[in-house]
């Protein structure tokens, strides 16, 4: 059918090539969803502190991060900071760092608007317990917000995912990467291209399944 | 360390300084970083503008196809379409329109890069747009529709005067982050060699060595890019607002 010869793909080929990628692009999903939300929350709470302070920085990181491409800023931090640190920092690297970096950004967005959708009697409730600003957020409001957020969280994470294929520009080896390698050696470029996109495909459409029917859990339990 | 700014104002094939910074054009004269920035910024603007005509039509097509009353299989068509470009990387999209589809569909063998680009993040966006448009139409009171029935409009017409037009005030804002969304994704053309903004930074970062001007500068242009759009959105919703409607879905004062 039009050309096209999969036979080439089998499960030596996947464990040679795509499992160790496959693997990496996972981590780095995990590593810059937890790190971008422990960061986000820092943000979302500059932003929200009433500080002038805290909030202009805050402000300015999320929105200038929220108006360039992830792509820039992983030529930033792969070629740039490099160059005005006089010490290079592998792909790999410099892959996570961008991807924390960027994600928080994002993330604040998700946790302010969290922290905003909760009712204000829940924090007049705290204060006229006698709760401390840290403790009010701590025990009353985060709680509250993080679990409102959880859905909002897995489908950015959904995205994360998808976003790491672009360290395949400044070659990380990722899962795209090794169906790259695999395509090139075993000179069938095209059907790897496909097989990568039936692989994201299959991942990502059974994750935001998988979300879809914990929303509706969530939604019951409320 | 010393940021030096002159770099832009060299000629891009023998490195000299040219007095005023733009160069005098044609293929005898001369041509600076400056005007190669300027035309890699037009590629980036073209490239998203292009991509954004396609989404939008795509994306309304779809997203209306899904919420047609009594067409199960056009909705089932929708939901597919939705699914299918959503699920899958945009870099990988872009390698399949750009390294697949001109060799296995002979028909696209003579394609210019360019609309493949243009194919590839159209339609991605075209998903995201289509899933607003529902969501759009679907925020409509049903009363709505009704009253277009009870008009004896067909469907054709309830959706032309009575549901677009609302629906489509209603996605305004949702429409703006997609936007600046498809203007920053258009940095991924560089991963074909467009010369758009991306494509300009990792090489004249390289060829001049002066690397932190020219990323500042690119990054400068994307954020003045992502402002203007944002500016020029706000102003479409401005003039667009139904007098007295409250969108249920801004939840505004």
């Amino acid at each position: 059918m039009l050309g096209l010869d999969f036979s080439f793909f089998t499960a030596e080929v996947f464990r040679g090539y795509i499992l160790q990628g496959m693997y990496f692009s996972f981590a780095l999903t995990a590593v810059a969803t937890l790190g971008g939300i422990l960061f986000g929350t820092v943000l979302a709470l500059m932003r929200l502190s009433g500080v002038k302070a805290l909030e202009l920085p805050a402000a300015v990181y999320v929105n200038g991060m929220r108006s360039i491409p992830l792509l820039m800023v992983l030529l930033w931090f792969f070629l740039m900071v490099p160059l005005i640190t006089g010490r290079p920092i592998g792909a790999e690297t410099s892959a996570v760092i961008t991807f924390i970096a960027f994600e928080a950004a994002y993330f604040s967005e998700i946790v302010r608007a969290g922290i905003q959708s909760i009712p204000r009697g829940q924090v007049y409730a705290g204060q006229a317990l006698g709760m401390s600003y840290a403790q009010n957020m701590r025990l009353v409001i985060l709680p509250q917000a993080f679990r409102n957020m959880i859905p909002v969280f897995l489908t950015q994470t959904i995205i994360l995912f998808q976003d790491t294929s672009l360290v395949y520009i400044i070659t990380a080896h990722d899962m795209l990467h090794g169906f790259t390698v695999a395509g090139n050696n075993l000179s069938h470029p095209r059907e790897s291209y496909i097989l990568a996109a039936v692989f994201y495909f299959v991942i990502c459409f059974t994750l935001s399944w998988l979300v879809k029917r914990l929303q509706q859990k969530i939604a019951i339990i409320r | 360390m010393a940021l030096d700014w002159q770099v832009f104002c060299q000629d891009t094939i023998d490195r000299t300084v040219v007095p005023g910074c733009f160069g005098t054009g044609g293929p005898t004269g001369t041509e600076t970083y400056l005007d190669w920035l300027l035309q890699a910024w037009g590629q980036t603007a073209l490239v998203a503008a292009l991509s954004l005509v396609v989404a939008l039509v795509a994306g309304a097509l779809i997203g209306t196809m899904r919420t047609l009353p009594a067409s199960p299989w056009l909705t089932r068509i929708g939901n597919w379409w939705v699914e299918l470009f959503r699920n899958i990387p945009l870099l990988v999209q872009i390698f399949l329109w750009y390294h697949v589809v001109p060799v296995v569909f002979p028909a696209f063998a003579d394609t210019p890069k360019l609309a493949l680009v243009v194919a590839g993040l159209g339609l991605f966006t075209s998903a995201r747009i289509a899933e607003q448009v529902r969501a759009g139409i679907q925020s409509l009171p049903r009363g709505q529709r009704y009253a277009g029935m009870a008009l004896g409009f067909t469907t054709a017409q309830t959706y032309r005067y009575v549901l677009l037009p609302m629906a489509f005030r209603i996605i305004v804002p949702p429409l703006t982050s997609e936007t600046m969304n498809i203007l920053k994704n258009s940095s991924i053309a560089f991963a074909v060699s467009i010369t758009e903004l991306t494509f300009y930074a990792q090489q004249v970062g390289e060829e001049t060595a002066r690397g932190i001007e020219v990323y500042l500068a690119v990054t400068g242009l994307y954020i003045v890019s992502a402002f203007a759009v944002n500016r020029v959105m706000a102003f479409i919703e401005k003039r667009a607002r139904v007098p007295g409607f409250v969108a249920s879905t801004g939840g505004g004062h």
